[in-house]
């Protein structure tokens, strides 16, 4: 079966593009990232915040069976065009990643299907790799150098 | 309970990714690992069990300390680098897939349970 979700990550850029195609209307797809109820359901989050329009901010977290809350993620919404497009900021709280920008496009394919592109754009190229490849041995090289400003922090000094 | 974990399943959580970041380097204790989290800490701790059982982490004894580091032969073996970010994106676009379906008119299973 054809992989419906493609990463596209060229070398020495600081973004990436992630591409899948739906089973589904277009307006279902982007009903999906507009209703807090509805992204509660597959992102598997609590959505605190969801402001959809210009200046709007959002703010998730996930936690863990026992409720404690493992992540939280927030950002602000620049542009939201119901059915065309959607860009925000996402940033992991409490993690030494930075900001990144996410330019998430929505169209119709047919009547029954769409596609959704996300191209995300990051602080730096090692940033990105370290997000794609952070858990292999060509991203732990990679990282090296800003692991080594990043560990180097005084919180990460106390032992 | 599954002993021997996914690989992939382990690393595709982002609070085990950060952890796999911060010990890229240097090898921590629990608690200097926890420090960086707002979690709790036997929520970190469970965490670094995963990682710990699937080999991606190794303990090594320091005097009365553990320190956790990175196993650079467990990551060498995992192949294809991008795989797991692909899966995680995957495996969150099925589920909107599949909830949405829920919300399609007709012979949908919103449909279906009213139709029970």
């Amino acid at each position: 079966m054809e992989r419906k979700t493609k990463i596209h990550a060229e070398d020495g850029k600081q973004e990436l593009v992630i591409t899948r195609e739906f089973d589904l209307p277009l307006e279902l797809l982007f009903k999906a990232y507009e209703e807090s109820e509805i992204v509660e359901q597959w992102m598997g989050t609590k959505v605190l915040k969801l402001e959809n329009k210009r200046h709007g901010g959002w703010q998730f977290e996930t936690s863990d069976g026992k409720g404690n809350v493992v992540l939280r993620m927030n950002g602000v919404i620049h542009e939201f065009v119901p059915d065309q497009k959607i860009t925000r900021t996402f940033e992991m709280e409490n993690t030494p990643f930075a900001v990144q920008l996410e330019f998430l496009e929505f169209e119709k394919i047919t009547d029954d299907t769409s596609k959704l592109t996300m191209q995300i754009v990051y602080k730096s190229v090692e940033l990105r790799d370290q997000m794609l490849k952070l858990p292999f041995a060509q991203g732990i090289n990679m990282a090296h150098n800003r692991l080594q400003e990043v560990l180097s922090k005084p919180a990460y000094r106390n032992r | 309970m599954n002993l021997r974990r996914d690989v992939f399943q382990a690393i595709a959580d982002p609070t085990r990714r950060a952890i796999l970041l911060l010990v890229a380097t240097q090898s921590l204790t629990a608690g200097a690992i926890a420090s960086n989290f707002d979690t709790a800490r036997p929520t970190v701790s469970k965490h670094l069990q995963i990682l710990t059982e699937c080999e991606l982490l190794e303990q090594e004894q320091n005097g009365r300390e553990i320190h956790y580091h990175i196993n650079a032969k467990k990551m060498k073996e995992v192949a294809d680098f991008i795989e797991p970010f692909r899966k995680m994106w995957d495996d969150r676009f099925n589920k909107l897939e599949a909830v949405m379906k829920k919300y399609l008119p007709g012979s949908t299973a919103t449909g279906k349970s009213k139709n029970k």
